[in-house]
């Protein structure tokens, strides 16, 4: 087993062509009338499922090859999104509905000064490094207790789930300075520069390119020896010990990483749909996110990416047709997967191929 | 001030003097143990009770470097249990447990004790499933065990040879490329077995290691195991009376358990002899 082989890597040329030049003219350089032209609900549709597999990419990581099931990711998801989001507040400026210097909620609070942790949020570039470091630190003191107290299987996943609905809770109340249960909307710019569907196109490819990123570091861990002391953790973690590794040191990082992943996914996507709110930590925000990697096929690097645009490609058509109807549909994929493709659709299809 | 809190402060601060000693707060730096002594492993007064049941009730044993020990027993004489308190799994209640005769295995943890230099095969095989054979022996080979070296890892012709060496000790040089879940069960204990080579380990406790072999089996594995002594001091912990009359060579000590402590302990002929013994085997 090596790294990315000639064909990998032929792959990841093809995909980054297509996201980084083929999205853009079909988009901007293709005419409206065109059957080619890709619209602009398309791009940000497009934009959106690319964070989600992101996150899916970040689950598989975790669930996939160490076989620990996250149910929280979603709180890291929205705390990347809450970091961009606070940039994206101080960039309305005095844009806002009161005309204020700050931002609405703010001014309807009657606050007359930034909350401590607003203090770095005029910088973009350190703003970008909190939207990377507070996740991680969370993740990384979460993960130090429940991994060293040899929390396992189930019971981890309550517990992240519990930690998601709980930080839910505290971002809801407006005492907490994040927006309270509307969160932060009506963005203006980035960087000084208007969002608009120019700025979504250079969002989605920026998306695209992160993605692909992120999916050729996996790959270089899943297939060293560390990746391969993960999935020996999956299989069989008192050997793992009794062999002499540390399980809780491996775990802690890829549990960070992961985490941090699907902070960086939460802040790309922020901008891009134009809201953020306590909503993203609801439980059902993160099993969603487990359903997108078992979907398209748990331990392949691939099936996560495949998984979140099959169940969201089909959410974005079911919830048109048949809006009633969506959430009995995501029940029932997720129990057919199960039962009949333990190995997702990237299973079936290897499987097919093997014939 | 109580003199337990007092205990508890002593015995911090040895903790930390070892660290220290150790190489700051690295935890994986390791101790070298000392076998001039000719102790390999000695365990001295050892009790663990779970939910008041004794499993194991002042439980006193010596091995020797180089030694083949077996240790037989009937059901629920300790002997699991045992194992667990060497490697670090379970924490006796009281007694002393040293590796060499300067490590106290009782203030490290299971990846630490391994790493020193010593080696558990389960009951139940235990090997990765989901990887190949080589790969199983290749996480089991004697290197870094950190994260970042993990990461940077490359295998060098040496260490490949190591593997290509054990892969034809354990008779698995053809299923090399299998995944280890396929294996026969015989198979997957030749496996661990080899996984426990791997690592190098100075002292060997194996449970149960021919459970579910085949009688052609069974003896290759006697001869593996006669070959290490010597060079590795073994503790063979077994039901299978002909496997341990094979291993023992009519010259060498078994121990008897019973009940969480030691019964007898003597040449086979002598221990079977022994009226105590048949009492406890056969009920009488």
């Amino acid at each position: 087993m090596t790294k990315l082989g000639p064909r990998g890597w032929t792959g990841v040329l093809v995909a980054t062509i297509a996201i980084a030049g083929l999205v853009p003219m079909l988009n901007l350089a293709v005419p409206e009338g065109s059957p080619l032209h890709l619209s602009d609900f398309y791009v940000s549709l497009l934009g959106k499922i690319l964070c989600y597999a992101i996150c899916a990419l970040a689950i598989d990581l975790i669930w996939g090859y160490t076989g620990i099931l996250s149910l929280g990711h979603g709180l890291f998801f929205a705390l990347g999104g809450y970091g961009m989001g606070m940039y994206l507040m101080r960039q309305i400026g005095r844009d806002g509905q009161y005309k204020a210097d700050m931002p609405d909620f703010m001014v309807f609070l009657n606050w007359k000064e930034y909350p401590w942790h607003w203090a770095l949020s005029d910088s973009f570039v350190a703003q970008m490094l909190l939207v990377v470091l507070v996740p991680g630190l969370i993740a990384f003191v979460f993960g130090f207790f429940a991994f060293r107290s040899r929390i396992k299987g189930v019971y981890f996943s309550i517990i992240t789930q519990a930690l998601t609905f709980a930080a839910m809770l505290l971002f809801f109340r407006n005492e907490t300075g994040f927006g309270g249960n509307n969160g932060f909307t009506d963005f203006k710019r980035i960087l000084g520069i208007p969002i608009t569907a120019h700025l979504r196109v250079t969002l989605c490819v920026l998306t695209g390119l992160t993605l692909i990123a992120f999916f050729v570091m996996a790959r270089a861990i899943v297939h060293s020896k560390y990746g391969r002391v993960l999935q020996a953790i999956r299989d069989a973690e008192t050997r793992v010990m009794f062999t002499g590794y540390d399980p809780v040191a491996y775990k802690l990082s890829i549990w960070t990483l992961s985490a941090v992943m699907c902070a960086v996914a939460g802040a790309l996507y922020v901008p891009q749909v134009g809201i953020i709110n306590p909503g993203e930590m609801s439980p059902a925000a993160s099993i969603e996110m487990a359903i997108w990697a078992a979907v398209g096929g748990r331990a392949t690097l691939i099936g996560p990416i495949v998984g979140a645009f099959f169940v969201n490609g089909a959410k974005s058509w079911f919830t048109v047709a048949f809006p009633e109807f969506w959430l009995y549909f995501l029940g029932a994929l997720f129990i057919a997967v199960t039962l009949f493709l333990p190995n997702g659709l990237v299973g079936l299809l290897r499987r097919k191929e093997r014939r | 001030m109580t003199p337990d809190l007092m205990e508890a402060g002593t015995q911090a601060r040895a903790k930390a003097a070892l660290q220290a000693q150790a190489g700051g707060g690295r935890r994986f730096v390791s101790q070298e143990p000392y076998f001039g002594q000719g102790v390999a492993l000695y365990l001295e007064d050892i009790t663990v009770s779970f939910d008041g049941f004794r499993a194991l009730n002042s439980l006193s044993l010596t091995i020797n470097v180089g030694e083949l020990r077996c240790i037989i027993g009937p059901n629920g004489a300790g002997k699991t249990t045992m194992m667990d308190c060497i490697t670090g799994k379970t924490r006796p209640d009281s007694g002393k447990i040293f590796f060499g005769s300067n490590i106290d295995l009782l203030r490290l943890t299971e990846p630490h004790i391994s790493q020193i230099g010593v080696g558990r095969k389960f009951q139940k095989p235990t090997v990765y499933e989901q990887l190949s054979v080589f790969e199983n022996l290749e996480l089991a080979l004697k290197a870094d065990r950190r994260v970042r070296a993990s990461l940077l890892s490359r295998l060098t012709g040496t260490q490949l040879d190591r593997i290509g060496e054990v892969l034809g000790l354990i008779h698995l040089k053809d299923e090399a490329q299998r995944t280890a879940g396929l294996l026969s069960h015989g198979q997957k204990q030749w496996l661990e077995i080899g996984m426990l080579l791997m690592q190098d380990p100075k002292l060997l406790l194996l449970d149960e290691p021919v459970a579910g072999m085949t009688d052609e089996e069974t003896e290759r594995t006697a001869e593996l195991f006669l070959s290490l002594e010597g060079r590795h001091s073994l503790v063979v912990v077994e039901h299978d009376m002909k496997f341990v009359e094979q291993l023992t060579e009519g010259r060498k000590k078994v121990t008897v358990l019973h009940e969480g402590s030691v019964l007898a302990e003597g040449l086979l002929s002598e221990v079977q002899a022994n009226e105590k013994v048949v009492e406890v085997y056969l009920g009488r």
